[in-house]
């Protein structure tokens, strides 16, 4: 596949909501087999961001690219590969784990096996509530099945947002893991975080974002306070 | 974008929202009691003459479908609102107008089975001879739904995302129900009345070219209106 | 229209002038028709009132039009001036119906003795003005301009569909309206206030539009210096 420049490119990226600008004129590049660290405090646009990239939010102004699709026009083909994993589960509190699987699985328009949502199940230590409704779920189970159908459609584009919480630790490194294979084989995998410690170790590379811009940070090995930010050219 | 793949991902949203609904049943029973009471609020506004109310028997319960029905259609989108999955159902691959399709399904089931218990009450409650076309006044009753759930389900993806939906939802979709308000009632009445005059065909004509345009129009429009 | 950050919009001098004399006509075209035609055979007097009510309720619908027309636009160039130019439309048409409405109920009291009648051209103009509030109050609850574009370009759109559809029903239903007089059977004099008066409705009606648009684009132009702000740059609007 002839590669013409970066798997992700986002070039004059903006949105607005009324009269708020969350987004404004954001240029992120990033390479296929990289995972990226994205800092940044509550309401700095994070969140919109992930969005746009994820084509749930058209962008105001500006143009994307990703894995040779545009992301406005193409948006549908950008769907195919791609997974988020949002501050809500997106999950049905009245089926079960088993059948939430099972929908999700019909939905991508793939074959629900049975061995599959068993084997899914049993990867994020849910397979005991198999048939249990998920109104009775904790927070953190919640979102261990909504990772479980993550791992249902490994993506080439992951997108994961603040996924260290409602985590213990073994649940940390479980989605760390995810993220770094999906990395090694060639995806993209975004974390928005501002908890840096956590995703150190999996990332290559930090960038924040401050009032809807994008400023590129240094190695992840630095602490936080270790990082000299500058304006991404 | 392969039929099959689609049909499988409509299938799979009537049959979730089914489930969700049977396994809570809270809405259907309070949709249906509310049915069967504005069945006998009417009763009482017009009663309790028995002439009086069975010569507006057609309207009555075409205004109690809409009424009820009116309540069931904001519900199908909040619980995709309330725990974030109507992100995770627009992230899916495929087409977003199978979404609307499958909601459709699902809300026209609802009310169907809503009617199924509520038409032969409205019997009763002011002795209609349902038994004279029951076929047709079957037909009324499956076309003048589909024509219902289809606007109601394409407009409650707006208003059930936006203040005040409980009012916005009826302000929208009542007004552009009116031809179907006609047809459904007047072919209704004409039935109920052993359609002495033939009217029934012209009306029942007129909510199959009402079904088919909006139909057609409402899978066109929803693309546009289903994003964030 | 381009936006530098220096000034905002003006009103191109054409418009104003072209508003002035649009008032003019109307007000010279009413004047004819009122004193310069002959009463109806039949109605009297009463008839006159028809030189505004028709005209009125022509350009209700001609706006009604402009909005599926600007709607339609707005969703194949996703230029948001489309959409503020068919909420103009919008607000203009429901006014506008409005009055058609009631100027309806005055002829019809002394012509039949009722306020209101089921005939299938008062019903389905009452009926839109049913829709465009629906339509207004959908934009209200929006917020995001985009969004709301959106939104308002689908109820538009299918609104103006039901027209014909509701036409039709409501003829079926019931017709005791007048037949509307046919060019044959009016006397020259009449058609001729007739059209002159829907011809100086329609121009007068284009130049509230144009104003109308031209307020909301300030706003836009207003917004588009905050986000200059915002980014840095000159924005076209």
């Amino acid at each position: 596949m002839a590669s013409d420049g970066p798997a992700l490119q986002l070039s004059g990226v903006t949105r607005r909501f009324g009269n708020r600008w969350v987004l404004r004129g954001i240029n992120f590049d990033a390479e296929a087999g990289h995972a990226v660290a994205l800092m940044g405090r509550n309401g700095s646009g994070k969140t919109t961001l992930l969005r746009v990239i994820s084509t749930l939010l058209r962008p105001t102004k500006g143009r994307g690219r990703i894995f040779g699709h545009e992301l406005v026009s193409e948006a549908h083909e950008i769907r195919e590969f791609t997974g988020y994993l949002g501050h809500h589960a997106g999950i049905y509190d009245d089926l079960t784990a088993e059948e939430n699987l099972r929908f999700s699985l019909r939905m991508a328009g793939l074959a629900d096996r049975d061995s599959d949502i068993a084997r899914v199940l049993t990867e994020v230590d849910l397979l005991d509530d198999r048939y249990s409704r998920v109104r009775g779920f904790s927070a953190g189970m919640r979102r261990r099945l909504a990772l479980g159908r993550l791992l249902l459609r490994p993506p080439k584009l992951l997108l994961l947002d603040e996924p260290y919480a409602s985590f213990d630790q073994p649940g940390i490194d479980f989605v760390n893991r995810f993220a770094r294979r999906i990395a090694d084989e060639g995806g993209i995998v975004i974390i928005a975080t501002h908890d840096l410690a956590r995703a150190a170790a999996t990332v290559d590379r930090v960038v924040h974002i401050e009032d809807g811009r994008l400023l590129e940070g240094t190695s992840p090995e630095l602490s936080p306070d270790e990082h000299v930010a500058r304006e991404v050219p | 974008m392969s039929w099959r793949r689609e049909w499988s991902r409509i299938r799979a949203i009537v049959w979730k929202d089914l489930t969700a609904e049977r396994r809570t049943k809270a809405n259907f029973n309070a949709v249906l009691f509310f049915a069967v009471l504005t069945l006998m609020l009417f009763g009482f506004a017009f009663g309790p003459d028995t002439e009086t109310t069975r010569s507006a028997a057609a309207g009555i319960i075409w205004l109690t479908i809409l009424f009820a029905g009116v309540l069931s259609f904001n519900r199908s989108y909040e619980q995709e609102l309330e725990g974030g999955s109507l992100d995770a159902l627009l992230l899916y691959p495929g087409e977003r107008r199978s979404i609307f399709i499958g909601k459709l399904l699902a809300n026209l089931g609802f009310v169907l089975l809503v009617e199924g218990i509520m038409v032969p009450a409205a019997g009763l409650l002011y002795q209609l001879p349902l038994g004279r076309a029951p076929g047709r006044i079957a037909l009324v009753l499956l076309l003048g739904s589909i024509g219902f759930v289809t606007l109601g389900t394409f407009y409650a993806a707006m208003a059930s995302r936006v203040r005040a939906r409980e009012v916005l939802l009826p302000l929208l979709l009542f007004p552009m129900l009116i031809p179907l308000l006609l047809g459904a009632v007047q072919s209704t009445a004409a039935l109920l009345g052993g359609d002495l005059m033939g009217n029934a065909g012209s009306w029942i004509r007129l909510l199959v070219v009402f079904d088919v345009i909006f139909i057609a129009v409402c899978l066109l429009a929803f693309d546009h209106v289903i994003e964030e | 229209m381009r936006v530098r950050s220096a000034s905002p919009p003006r009103l191109p001098k054409w418009v104003s002038v072209f508003g002035a004399v649009s008032v003019i006509l109307l007000i010279t075209s009413q004047a004819l028709a009122l004193f310069g035609t002959p009463p109806d055979r039949d109605m009297g007097e009463t008839m006159k009132i028809l030189y505004v009510h028709v005209p009125s309720a022509w350009i209700a619908f001609l706006a009604f039009g402009t909005v599926a027309f600007g709607s339609v636009m707005y969703l194949w160039k996703r230029d948001l001036r489309f959409d503020v130019f068919a909420a103009a439309a919008a607000e203009l048409g429901t006014v506008l119906i409005a009055l058609t409405i009631v100027q309806g109920s005055i002829w019809a009291r002394p012509t039949w003795g009722v306020w209101w009648t089921w005939d299938p051209r008062l019903t389905t103009t009452a009926i839109m003005l049913l829709v465009y509030a629906g339509y207004l109050a959908l934009r209200s609850f929006t917020d995001d301009e985009e969004r709301r574009a959106r939104w308002s370009a689908a109820v538009g759109i299918i609104g103006a569909i039901n027209v014909p559809i509701v036409w039709y029903s409501v003829k079926w239903w019931r017709t005791i309206h007048q037949v509307q007089s046919t060019t044959e059977s009016v006397d020259d004099i009449f058609l001729a206030a007739f059209l002159l008066n829907l011809a100086t409705f329609t121009l007068f009606f284009v130049y509230l539009l144009l104003t109308r648009f031209h307020v909301a684009q300030l706003e836009r132009a207003a917004d588009a210096r905050l986000e200059e702000r915002a980014i840095g740059g000159v924005i076209h609007v």
